[in-house]
């Protein structure tokens, strides 16, 4: 036969939770003081997108996965002379414009998991609020400065 | 001040023609009281916000005013006053503008009557208690004026809500209140500091003044009163009328600007107002048990400011930690407990008024 459980004490409910609140109040409070004292993110963080275009092909799958439409591509495409005398000359993709409109940006991720030749990269910076919204456009540049602030890949598993 | 048939106070001679001018004293009152009031409430402001933020982990303000953010009710209010007045397009203008006069006004009567010390009162009335259950209802016309005018679904359902409640939770805080005038036998207020004073029936050994009633026998007067001025507070376990997640801000919501400052600092003004009562009442006013009923005059105010402290802190702590109460919960709460409750105790403190 299960045991029945003890009869509850009425207002011990609203005690509990008066005692509880009285406890927070002289425990000290979690929140940093933020333009005085900064917390340190945490590695992994998403902040902002950083851009290397070295290995950036334009082949716009981030913009076409992008779910808010916030990044923009423009390329064109350069003749190369061929690698061997006598071959066929070979053309390559050169990136004119990638802009990421971080005021439509929502912080998935999708363009950093979709990129297939590691051109994305999150950055933990966060600082970068502006006072006019268009100033939230970055471009090429600014996005490839974000990259000194990119942590290093987490050691492999041997 | 009104002097109660004293003299070793008096003022100076060159103040006595002044002071004795009817028209004089009454400015000198009022100005006192516009000073002081909203100055408690400011305090009482600043309490919530600090407090109410610690108890939630956080720092609350800061950096207004330089150290620990102690000018943000400050800031606040200049913030509010710098907003335009709106009145809405279909409100009835006359009405809606008029309402956050009489809910202040209703908040501020209630001052008259508590004794600050034993000298230090506005008007000692031999009604004084009566008087003040019956202007501490003016602001429920105020409230209710607010909602109609408004033309606002939510500022109506918020009036009406607070209709309910005012009325229903007034009568628990009557009937508390008609235990400790039963003992006390008197309705002014300083007669019952007294009662629990200097004119107590035991003394505590090694002092002159008695205990206060929340010690012989109030002790569930003082429960009931104290739920039910939350109540007549609307503060949060009782925030039916103003429930941001169903009503936006009850009959507030039309109001900005300067209109809804004095909203606001009539609520906190009535916090204090009502711990001060509360405090009269229970807890023994300006007397403290330890320090001599003589000393009363210079010390009383800072007793009675302290219990109020302890008070409003109190009603802070709760509308921290309880959640709002359902509609038909709050009713049942004032009709089938408290008021019972209360009846019961005045039957209670009838009979043991006749036996001893």
């Amino acid at each position: 036969m299960a045991t029945r459980p003890l009869p509850k004490i009425p207002l011990t409910g609203l005690a509990k939770g008066m005692w509880l609140t009285l406890k927070t109040l002289f425990t000290k409070p979690v929140t940093v003081n933020y333009p005085l004292e900064k917390e340190i993110p945490v590695p992994r963080a998403r902040g902002v997108i950083a851009l290397d275009v070295d290995n950036c092909t334009v082949c716009m799958l981030c913009a076409r996965e992008c779910p808010d439409w916030c990044i923009y591509i423009e390329g064109h495409k350069e003749e190369q002379p061929p690698s061997k005398p006598g071959g066929r000359p070979r053309s390559r993709a050169v990136l004119d414009r990638f802009d990421i409109d971080y005021a439509l940006c929502m912080y998935c991720g999708i363009c950093v998991e979709v990129c297939p030749f590691d051109a994305l990269y999150w950055s933990p910076e966060y600082e970068y609020s502006e006072r006019d919204i268009s100033a939230m456009l970055h471009d090429k540049e600014r996005l490839t400065d974000w990259l000194t602030t990119v942590p290093d890949p987490p050691p492999l598993e041997s | 001040m009104y002097f109660r048939g004293d003299t070793v106070m008096a003022p100076p001679v060159v103040f006595a023609d002044l002071l004795s001018n009817f028209w004089v004293l009454l400015v000198i009152k009022l100005g006192l009281i516009a000073a002081v009031v909203p100055g408690l409430a400011l305090v009482a402001i600043y309490g919530e916000l600090k407090i109410s933020a610690h108890m939630q982990s956080r720092i609350g303000p800061y950096f207004a005013g330089g150290r620990w953010g102690w000018a943000q009710p400050l800031a606040d209010g200049l913030k509010f006053i710098q907003k335009e007045d709106l009145v809405p397009d279909d409100a009835d203008e006359y009405v809606f503008k008029f309402a956050p006069y009489v809910v202040l006004a209703g908040t501020l009567a209630t001052f008259v009557i508590i004794p600050w010390g034993p000298r230090l009162i506005i008007r000692d009335l031999d009604l004084g208690l009566f008087y003040l259950l019956a202007v501490s209802s003016i602001s429920t016309i105020g409230v209710l004026m607010a909602g109609w005018s408004s033309a606002n679904k939510y500022s109506l359902m918020g009036g009406l809500r607070a209709g309910a409640q005012l009325i229903a939770y007034e009568l628990p805080l009557v009937l508390a209140a008609v235990g400790v005038a039963v003992q006390a036998e008197t309705l002014s207020l300083p007669g019952i500091v007294d009662a629990q004073g200097i004119d107590a029936l035991y003394t505590i050994p090694g002092t002159d003044i008695g205990l206060p009633f929340i010690m012989v026998g109030q002790i569930v007067g003082f429960a009931i009163f104290l739920i039910a001025s939350l109540a007549e507070l609307s503060r949060t376990p009782f925030d039916m009328p103003i429930a941001e997640s169903e009503l936006v801000m009850g009959y507030l919501t039309e109001y900005s600007g300067l209109r809804f400052t004095m909203f606001f600092l009539g609520e906190y003004a009535g916090m204090v107002g009502l711990a001060a009562i509360a405090s009269t009442l229970f807890l023994g006013g300006y007397y403290f048990p330890g320090i001599p009923a003589d000393a009363a005059d210079f010390v009383g105010p800072m007793v009675l400011v302290g219990k109020v402290g302890v008070l409003v802190f109190l009603f802070i702590w709760m509308r921290w930690t309880f959640p709002r109460l359902r509609e038909d919960q709050l009713q049942s709460l004032a009709w089938k407990w408290l008021i019972p409750i209360a009846l019961a105790n005045i039957a209670v403190t009838a009979v043991f008024k006749v036996a001893f």
